[in-house]
């Protein structure tokens, strides 16, 4: 039955095709030229390129952090496409003049570009490469002050939020990869909630890499007014290639007072093949700040696919009673390495956070968990709870806990719980001896250890979840 | 039950098996009707939980030698799921403990797996809620059991407890539980063998697997086997289990090393 485990984890990944499209890409490298290249393409505007020169400089003084507990190849930073658009073939007013290719593509990925056929009133803002190809229900989003638009059309047509916000929660100087992403960031998705406005609607930004060689630096802004209420959600895939893509993100979320804002995540970028060949690296920093009192924000996180993960979703509660929340399954299979986690800053008083971690290593995986709270002197009141738990699948994967608490006052409360189970032939005998196949007991298994984080998905998204951890893990039992 | 012309449920015969290596079983012979009880008792390190879980097909163990029927069908080359699914159960020494899956859904899955194998009708959430009921009743649990998570946390007695449940529910015709009296306290004792007698028939059999004669106070088998050395090497009816309470193992050790020799 430990051949049996072993194969439960291998099906083939189904959004490995490529789109033959027409693109508009700029050639390989970085320098000060590329970026006014693209910062022109984007007919941005003189503030939006300095702070892209500005971060260039800066990342030119920077190192490639060696901390993560994953090992990859030096990665060329000139041998990087670091603009690449599908070709318009001509100006776009609505989705029936979308480039039917793309529309195609999309609609093979499960992701509805159409809005009548829409799933269940979510907007969806799509992303190819390195700009955003449309976005759904926009006008009737208008209706209540909210925006939802491309980072690039943000910029034209709202820049005094966007030069409010940019770089306020994440500085370009943060780390060497949201450095870079801010001198080379090509769109993505910018929000704004209106005060009081509770969101009708899920919001969902859709990302997919398709030319090889290419980038992609997307940035997504959130900003929730005083009393508001959004939900966002984030998918991904990418082609199949043997050559390693890089993904670095910037994701800065805003909540003023009483502000309440839910970012859930499905990453499924292609993690490579069986012998470690090929796959995305995603470098993220993503962070969110309670920046009001009594706001809130939650990171829910199912990390299935890329090479190498290293994204660490943070909250900074600086506003009194604030709190932050991190729900997160990460999955690695094969030869997959994933450092993730989570930071909470606790600054204002009473803020709250809670971390439920759910490893699952299988293959010859690595699977670490790493996460730092940390409770300034001023946060009286503060508590945090952690619970990290780890599963491994087979005997040839690996699972580490790096846990960071650091307390600076004395009314804090801070707990950490930590487990670690495997599915081994004992347990799954059990479920045998009861009647039920193997795959069905390890889906069972699986099920149950991410019940606690599964629960905080949004239904659809939860449906999607289930469906591709079973597809991740099949034959890796059986 | 000793009933004449009854149908043979399980025939091992010649039976050898070994993990890693290590022979454990060596020519175990046991012959189990329809109707009957047995109970299969020696010291510690004997093979009698290894018989256990090789007529369960625990993957661990390779049968080296012999053959192991089940109402006349080879089991040999059965997956442990395939003989669930023809009516052999295994009732765990140490059931192994699962967070995060429930209770009821695992039995539910269980149950309708087993059923389905069987041509019946599965039962969706709410019928299986009311067909449950009065098996919990039988065993003295509370339908909040069905909320936990399966094993995880569940005290000895409340292990032991559910492994009968689930033998309640997947009404097997052959039950081979091993060592259910440990670790119980004389309450949960007597709701555990109150529940196999209750649910053993003519047309099942239960095979008992355990060191004491406590459970044999409870259950009242037919057969007594002890097993030695990977061997039955005495049979007899109950009233040895009284001899090996008063006298323990060593009279049979040495009468039967004398009688090989």
């Amino acid at each position: 039955m430990s051949a049996a485990i072993d194969n439960i984890v291998n099906q083939p990944y189904t959004a490995g095709f490529k789109t033959d499209i027409e693109t508009d890409s700029v050639a390989r490298g970085l320098s000060e030229d590329v970026i006014r290249t693209i910062s022109s393409k984007k007919n941005e505007p003189d503030w939006l390129l300095d702070f892209r020169l500005k971060a260039y400089r800066h990342w030119l003084t920077m190192t490639e952090p060696k901390w993560p507990n994953v090992s990859y190849p030096k990665i060329d930073f000139q041998d990087i496409i670091y603009y690449s658009a599908p070709k318009p073939k001509a100006t776009k007013k609505s989705m029936d003049e979308v480039d039917p290719e793309l529309l195609e593509t999309f609609e093979k990925l499960g992701i509805p570009m159409n809005e009548r056929a829409a799933l269940a009133g979510v907007a969806v803002d799509v992303v190819f490469d390195s700009v955003s190809v449309t976005t759904t229900y926009k006008e009737k989003l208008a209706e209540f002050g909210i925006i939802f638009c491309s980072f690039s059309e943000a910029v034209r047509d709202h820049p005094d939020l966007i030069k409010r916000y940019l770089g306020s929660v994440v500085p370009y100087t943060d780390n060497f990869y949201s450095a870079l992403n801010s001198a080379v960031f090509t769109d993505g998705s910018f929000c704004f909630i209106p005060k009081g406005v509770k969101c009708p609607m899920d919001l969902s930004t859709y990302f997919r890499i398709n030319t090889q060689d290419s980038g992609q630096f997307e940035r997504t802004l959130i900003v929730a007014e005083e009393g508001s209420q959004v939900s966002y959600l984030e998918g991904c895939t990418a082609p199949q290639f043997d050559t390693n893509q890089l993904h670095a993100a910037v994701v800065e979320l805003i909540a003023l007072d009483n502000a309440d804002i839910k970012y859930s995540t499905v990453q499924n970028w292609y993690a490579g093949d069986k012998n470690g060949v090929g796959g995305i690296f995603n470098f993220v920093t993503k962070r969110g700040l309670c920046k009001g009192v009594n706001s809130k924000i939650s990171w829910t996180q199912v990390e299935t696919g890329s090479a190498v993960t290293w994204k660490y979703p943070s909250c900074v509660l600086l506003g009194d009673n604030s709190v932050g929340e991190f729900y997160s399954v990460a999955l690695t299979n094969n030869m997959q390495q994933a450092d993730t986690g989570t930071k909470m800053f606790h600054i204002g008083k009473n803020t709250r956070s809670r971390i439920i971690s759910k490893g699952i290593s299988a293959g010859k995986s690595n699977n670490s968990y790493r996460g730092l709270v940390k409770v300034s002197p001023k946060a009286d009141g503060a508590r945090n709870y952690s619970q990290c738990d780890s599963m491994l699948i087979g005997d040839l994967c690996g699972a580490n806990t790096f846990p960071y608490i650091e307390v600076g006052n004395k009314s804090a409360t801070v707990e950490h719980e930590a487990s670690t189970s495997k599915i081994g032939e004992e347990q799954l005998f059990y479920f045998l001896s009861r009647g039920i196949d193997s795959e069905e007991a390890v889906s069972m298994i699986i099920n149950g250890f991410v019940r606690d984080v599964f629960m905080h998905l949004p239904m659809e998204f939860a449906v999607e979840a289930t469906k591709l951890l079973g597809l991740k893990l099949e034959g890796s039992v059986g | 039950m000793i009933t004449k012309n009854a149908e043979t449920i399980l025939s091992v015969q010649g039976l050898s098996a070994s993990i890693n290596g290590a022979q454990i079983l060596k020519g175990l012979d046991i012959t189990v009707k329809a109707g009957e009880i047995h109970a299969i008792m020696g010291p510690n390190g004997s093979g009698k939980s290894t018989f256990s879980k090789v007529v369960a097909g625990h993957p661990s163990y390779s049968v080296d030698e012999g053959t192991i029927d089940f109402k006349g069908k080879n089991l040999t080359d059965l997956e442990p799921d395939e003989r669930a699914k023809l009516g052999i159960f295994l009732g765990f020494q140490y059931p192994v403990e699962v967070p995060g899956v429930t209770n009821g859904s695992f039995l539910r899955l269980a149950y309708n797996t087993v059923q389905g194998a069987r041509g019946k009708d599965e039962l969706d959430p709410l019928e299986f809620d009311d067909f449950i009921q009065s098996k919990l009743n039988l065993l003295g649990m509370d339908a909040s059991f069905l909320e936990r998570s399966l094993n995880d946390g569940f005290s000895g007695g409340e292990k032991k407890r559910n492994e009968i449940l689930q033998m309640a529910i997947l009404e097997p015709t052959l039950a081979i539980l091993d060592e259910t009296d440990s670790g119980l306290d004389i309450d949960a004792l007597r709701v555990v063998a109150n529940g196999v007698n209750t649910l053993h028939g003519d047309s099942d059999a239960v095979v008992l697997v355990t060191h004491y004669q406590r459970l044999l106070n409870y259950i009242e088998p037919d057969f007594i086997h002890v097993v030695d050395g990977g061997r039955v090497i005495k049979t007899g009816d109950k009233s040895l289990a009284h001899e090996l309470e008063s006298r323990g193992y060593e009279w049979i050790l040495e009468e039967n090393s004398s009688s090989v020799s």
